[in-house]
């Protein structure tokens, strides 16, 4: 069953159609990437999923029930995380917590049992320290938490990591997959980054200017828009290494899932609709025809690729002026 | 496609998900499926507190802020203890050629409570709520949306107390005599934070319409027209001309005058008048108030 279904659902803000007629599957106790760049409606979308936006057409329906008949049932299984960190910052995290499961109508044994339960995502050294002297990964982990504490069924990530340092980039994504792995939470994932969606979701859709292009897992995305590339470098030109009368056809076209062999001066240039699983015959057979070799390496397409083959945009220029214009506003 | 179509879609075959815990649901039954799940699995799961415990849960947080924001508070007490003392030392001897029948100590005490709990509220924290996102996170959660707003109030009605109640007690310690007794006094501080409560409408609604912490800082601008066109300084009969119609039609000096008559003796008229003309403005006051709070529920 779909812990998130939705259908032609829109919101638009006079002439601009910031979501138009998104339609999804999200099944139970998946992690579901929604990838685009920024403006292209993911918040929006998010907003209507969870309650905090009324759609201009069209319908969701999350955990079982529908996001405009029956909000108040969805706000009980749901828990949201949005872009900005939303905390008071002279609360403790510890108080937070409590208030926030005072209004999912939690007892106070329950929510000090969740709190114990939540410790993994929390910093516990900290947890009655004023949130103001809190780093950004630690509010960002607070604010997760916060969102969990009522045990919800489907957990709204909008943007989880945006602005925060490598480090704790990882340990946010560590604890998504944690919840999802071991709490069974249906996570809808909202991203700008590539490699975020790419390294968790289970499937991913790309989104951009309101409209879903593409939806698949990040490997059947890739696949669709390109073969991977074996790139093999000889310690001589090719056409001079191989003996006798063998040439990369020869050697290579029998290889199991090679599918194209071309040489371009010391570099044999080998397409595969599986990469990885062909990588290690090549560099065998190569061997075997005691060809010298200096390196093997596979290159797949990127999201970055998917994105450019349905939208004609790189999401990654896009970051790349963000930063710039960010780092020249500093 | 129908609603029961949508519950009843079936997941696509590309879909991984980690932990498939139920396929096939029953027919019309994936609501029930899915909340009992959510207990059965979890252990932990939100349910509803009723109005009174919604409205307990806001309120708490309120309260709880109350200390921390301490420096939004104490001048408002400050500033009329002041004014109050300065008022009542300097201008004694207008008592002498006007028409107050009571001492002018007394004759100003109505105008510190006034000036001190009208445009406190708990709205500037209301707007930094609304632009840290806070406010969404409480939108996320089932608590009732009228208690978000009569939530903040109760932590109002704390703070109008605390205020009154020095400032009565500095009027009985230079002199000012309640002839009602006791009851005049707690009817008195009452009356006091009943016009505060009511008019914290008024803020609550532009912190909710605009979301805009100078524009609620600003507010308090109302206060003016509201406060001093009345007979905060003399009694009707020394008003002439414009002044004196005004104050006829404004609201809070029929308030005054019914907490004047507290220092004479129980007159159930001016304090029904002083009631009535609290009710009206905060009528209006918390209907504009529940308007933008309806708004912004409604489009965050």
């Amino acid at each position: 069953m779909s812990a998130i279904a939705a259908e032609s659902l829109s919101r638009h803000f006079g002439e601009l159609r910031a979501v138009d007629e998104l339609s999804l599957e999200v099944a139970e106790g998946e992690i579901y990437g929604f990838l685009g760049p920024n403006g292209a409606g993911k918040t929006t979308a998010v907003k209507m999923l969870c309650t905090l936006l009324a759609p201009t057409s069209g319908r969701a329906m999350v955990a079982g029930f529908d996001v405009t008949k029956a909000p108040h049932e969805v706000r009980k299984r749901v828990g949201a995380a949005l872009q900005s960190t939303a905390l008071d910052e002279k609360m403790t995290g510890r108080e937070l917590l409590r208030i926030q499961g005072r209004y999912y109508g939690l007892s106070s044994l329950e929510i000090t049992k969740r709190i114990e339960e939540l410790a993994p995502i929390l910093e516990m050294d900290a947890i009655d320290r004023r949130v103001h002297t809190y780093s950004g990964g630690m509010k960002r982990r607070l604010d997760v938490a916060i969102a969990l504490i009522h045990s919800p069924l489907v957990m709204f990530l909008d943007e989880p990591t945006t602005g925060l340092d490598p480090t704790s980039r990882a340990t946010v994504w560590e604890e998504i997959r944690h919840l999802n792995q071991n709490m069974g939470v249906t996570i809808f994932l909202t991203t700008q980054y590539l490699e975020e969606a790419d390294e968790l979701a289970g499937r991913v859709a790309i989104f951009n200017a309101g409209n879903l292009v593409a939806e698949d897992t990040p490997e059947e995305l890739k696949r669709k828009v390109g073969k991977d590339v074996i790139v093999v470098n000889l310690d001589c030109p090719a056409d001079e290494c191989f003996e006798g009368d063998a040439d990369a056809d020869s050697v290579l076209g029998g290889v199991r899932g090679v599918e194209h062999v071309e040489a371009k001066g010391s570099e044999l240039v080998i397409s595969s609709s599986q990469g990885a699983a062909t990588i290690s015959p090549v560099a065998l057979a190569l061997s075997a025809a005691g060809m010298p070799v200096v390196k093997v390496s596979l290159s797949t397409p990127t999201l970055d690729d998917v994105f450019f083959h349905h939208t004609g945009e790189r999401i990654e220029e896009e970051y790349r002026r963000d930063a710039e214009e960010a780092e020249e506003g500093r | 496609m129908s609603e029961a179509e949508v519950q009843e879609a079936e997941t696509p075959a590309t879909q991984t998900p980690a932990t498939q815990t139920e396929t096939a649901p029953a027919k019309g039954g994936v609501a029930g499926n899915v909340a009992a799940r959510g207990v059965a699995a979890r252990g932990v799961a939100a349910r509803d507190r009723g109005f009174w415990g919604d409205l307990a849960a806001v309120a708490n947080r309120s309260l709880r802020q109350l200390p921390r924001d301490m420096a939004s508070i104490i001048p408002a007490l400050f500033v009329p203890l002041f004014f109050y003392a300065v008022t009542i030392g300097a201008l004694s001897g207008i008592a002498d050629f006007s028409a107050i029948q009571i001492d002018y100590k007394a004759f100003q005490l109505p105008v510190a409570i006034i000036t001190t709990v009208t445009g406190l509220s708990r709205a500037a924290a209301l707007v930094t709520d609304i632009k840290d996102g806070y406010f969404d996170r409480l939108l996320l959660t089932p608590v009732n949306r009228v208690s978000l707003l009569l939530g903040l109030m109760v932590a109002d009605f704390v703070v109008f107390i605390a205020l009154c109640v020095p400032v009565v007690s500095l009027g009985l310690i230079v002199g000012v005599d309640f002839p009602t007794g006791p009851l005049g006094v707690l009817l008195f501080i009452f009356i006091g934070t009943l016009w505060g409560l009511m008019y914290t409408g008024f803020p609550y609604a532009i912190a909710l319409r605009s979301g805009n912490p100078t524009a609620v800082n600003n507010s308090f601008l109302l206060f003016f027209p509201f406060v001093f066109l009345t007979t905060a300084w003399l009694p009707q009969e020394n008003l002439s001309g414009w002044l004196s119609a005004i104050a006829t039609w404004n609201p809070v000096t029929y308030m005054l005058e019914g907490m004047r008559s507290l220092f004479v003796d129980w007159d159930a008229v001016a304090l029904g008048k002083g009631l009535a003309a609290i009710l009206g403005v905060g009528v209006v006051a918390q209907i504009f108030a529940f308007m933008a709070l309806r708004g912004r529920v409604r489009n965050p």
